[in-house]
């Protein structure tokens, strides 16, 4: 029977394509906006949580100064010294990297070309705490880091810029009044989700850096690789612990520097980027709603005009649960065959939309089936006092409608 | 006679709205309707032959009094219980055909079998056969639009037939027909009635129509007011009698 009533509303839809079409458009576009907002939400955020994997996983980062919100300002924490370094990893035994770093920007001059960048002090745990890979040459050796060699490491776009086609190992270039060499090309990584160029910088061992660049012997940030990810929180403590108690700080005093967990930054942007799917596939859901609403419109038109025929099923035996689930079926099939299309063109979307952000196309079969399931129901929501109406008339009324 | 009647309304009134607005449309009603009769109801607007027929028809409800179907008891069943009455022993023929629009006369004919769970199949042969009986063999694939007033009340007759009922309810069936079509359709309900034997009791303002039928009742304010059984076979049906 119930094969039938789906054959008998098919009919149904068939008899009035052009109005079943306007009427379905709106469950389409409904479904087809939630759809891509939702998966282009999801793009999104397996973007960002793919780029901070890329800045290194289970990384901390320990700059001095306090973490405060607002503008920059107030007063200044007194920086790091190399000797921290040293503390962390002879005390801290989980943060299986310390890579101090002091940076500044500066201009790097390749013959006729020049190009400013940030340019890094570092030693070679930076490499492995940030992910880093050599695509030509090498990294500066420990021998180099030790003695302050003069040589450099380059990013993508330092070397695009300053060599243009050529490759920049083993030619020099000028930072500043000091000349370096450079050793290697860091592989690409691309833009970040900021919209900050990854490729963009110079690293330099940190000796070297301290003795021809700055002068000095602050260190700016101290990278920490913690062993295993799930590590990351305790390493974090234990910095703390142990820099309040190199710095002085008393007992309720606030920490004069922060501590910067990779794991914390990336599980705060999902949250943003989740945050914001829902939002937006709230808003779509409103045109579902207003779509479903003009279900019900066309459905309560449709019972009117086929009182008659409601009132000559009645004669011929129907009993008002057939005559109410007629007319369920019929709403529920026009939204589903809307949230059918829905999806497709959703997808379609959301996949044009990937591709112009230059994000993932994420293809996720439950929101397919939460979209149907969902599309039906607000057939059998909206299609249910509809039916309930053409239910409740009496055959010999509805027989007598003109 | 041992066997009941087929039809028995005993003392049926039907009473609309309540007070000062009360109409009483059957006041004490009593008929009894044997199968394999061909009864006429005739009367003024108002005089309760068509309550007469809605009760009948178990689309209405009598306010008291009985109505016994083959000695059964329906008046009173609820409305589902009338709707599986009407499915399995009625068949219905409206003044204004009442087929379904851009729908083909056979899909039309098949509609009440869809009720009566018959499967696809069995349903497309007995709607055929329905079909060529009312003399529409050829045009299964027709639509009411593209068929004559007198094509589309043969379907319409199909769809009553289909079924094989123990009653056909005509309801002014030549009501919207020229004469010529009027002669066609009542030729065809005497015959089903004769072929046949289906009972078939028909609501009509044109006294001619009568001559069809093996009796005639006239109504006026809600009681029978003549009832006549007529010869069983006329000679000439065509020719109208004068009451």
């Amino acid at each position: 029977m119930i094969w039938t009533t789906i054959l008998m509303a098919l009919r149904e839809i068939r008899r009035n394509t052009m109005r079943s079409f306007l009427t379905g458009l709106g469950i389409v576009i409904g479904v087809a906006a939630v759809i891509s907002m939702v998966n282009l939400g999801e793009s999104a955020t397996q973007t960002v949580t793919g780029d901070v994997a890329k800045m290194g996983n289970n990384m901390l980062t320990l700059v001095p100064g306090a973490q405060r919100r607002g503008p920059p300002g107030g007063e200044s924490a007194p920086p790091f010294k190399i000797a921290d370094a040293d503390a962390i990893r002879k005390q801290i035994p989980q943060a299986s990297q310390v890579a101090p770093a002091s940076q500044t920007s500066s201009l790097a001059v390749y013959g006729n070309k020049n190009h400013t960048t940030s340019v890094q002090g570092t030693t070679l745990d930076f490499f492995a705490v940030r992910a880093l890979t050599v695509e030509k040459g090498r990294l500066f050796t420990e021998a180099e880091n030790q003695g302050g060699a003069p040589v450099c490491v380059i990013g993508h776009t330092v070397e695009a810029d300053l060599f243009g086609r050529q490759t920049g190992v083993g030619e020099s270039i000028r930072l500043g009044k000091v000349s370096c060499r450079v050793v290697g090309v860091i592989g690409s990584k691309g833009q970040s989700t900021f919209g900050t160029d990854q490729d963009d910088f110079v690293v330099m061992p940190l000796v070297s850096f301290q003795r021809r660049i700055s002068g000095t012997t602050d260190i700016s940030a101290i990278y920490v690789g913690a062993k295993t990810p799930a590590g990351s929180e305790r390493v974090k403590s234990q910095l703390t612990g142990l820099m309040r108690e190199r710095r002085r700080i008393l007992v309720g005093q606030s920490d004069n520097f922060s501590v910067t967990d990779m794991k914390e930054f990336a599980s705060s942007l999902t949250a943003i980027t989740g945050a914001l799917t829902a939002l937006l596939g709230a808003i779509a859901a409103v045109s579902l709603l207003v779509g479903g609403i003009g279900i019900m419109n066309i459905m309560l038109v449709s019972v009117t005009e086929r009182t008659r025929e409601i009132g000559l099923r009645m004669a011929i035996g129907a009993r008002s649960h057939e005559v109410l689930l007629q007319f369920l079926v019929e709403a529920v099939l026009l939204t589903t065959l809307g949230g059918v299309i829905g999806i497709l063109l959703g997808l379609l979307g959301s996949w044009g939309g990937a591709r112009a952000l230059g994000m993932p196309f994420i293809f996720s079969p439950t929101i397919l089936v939460v979209a149907v399931l969902f599309s039906a129901s607000v057939g059998v929501t909206f299609g249910f006092f509809p039916a309930r109406r053409a239910a409740r008339l009496k055959p010999i009324d509805a027989l007598r409608h003109e | 006679m041992s066997a009941p009647p087929l039809i028995e309304l005993r003392d049926v009134s039907k009473v609309y709205g309540t007070g000062e607005s009360e109409v009483r449309a059957l006041d004490h009603t009593t008929l009894v309707i044997d199968e394999g009769e061909f009864v006429s109801v005739m009367g003024a607007s108002g005089s309760g032959k068509s309550t007469c027929m809605n009760i009948i028809g178990c689309l209405d409800v009598p306010t008291s009094g009985g109505y016994h179907f083959r000695g059964v008891e329906i008046g009173k069943l609820s409305p589902d219980q009338h709707a599986l009455f009407r499915r399995h022993y009625l068949g219905f023929v409206f003044q204004g055909f009442n087929l379904l629009a851009r729908t083909t006369a056979l899909e039309n004919v098949e509609l009440p079998l869809v009720y009566r769970r018959v499967g696809a199949t069995e349903r497309r042969t007995r709607a055929r056969r329905a079909l060529f009986d009312v003399g529409l063999g050829g045009r299964e694939h027709h639509t009411p639009a593209e068929l004559s007033g007198g094509q589309q009340q043969r379907v319409a007759i199909a769809r009553a037939i289909v079924t094989e009922p123990s009653l056909l309810l005509a309801d002014e069936p030549t009501g919207n027909l020229d004469s010529v079509k009027k002669d066609e359709i009542m030729s065809l309900l005497r015959k089903l009635n004769r072929d046949r034997g289906i009972t078939v009791l028909m609501v009509t303002h044109e006294v001619e129509m009568t001559s069809y039928g093996t009796r005639t009742v006239v109504f006026r304010d809600g009681r029978v007011l003549t009832d006549d059984r007529l010869a069983p076979y006329r000679a000439s049906p065509s020719v109208g009698p004068s009451p």
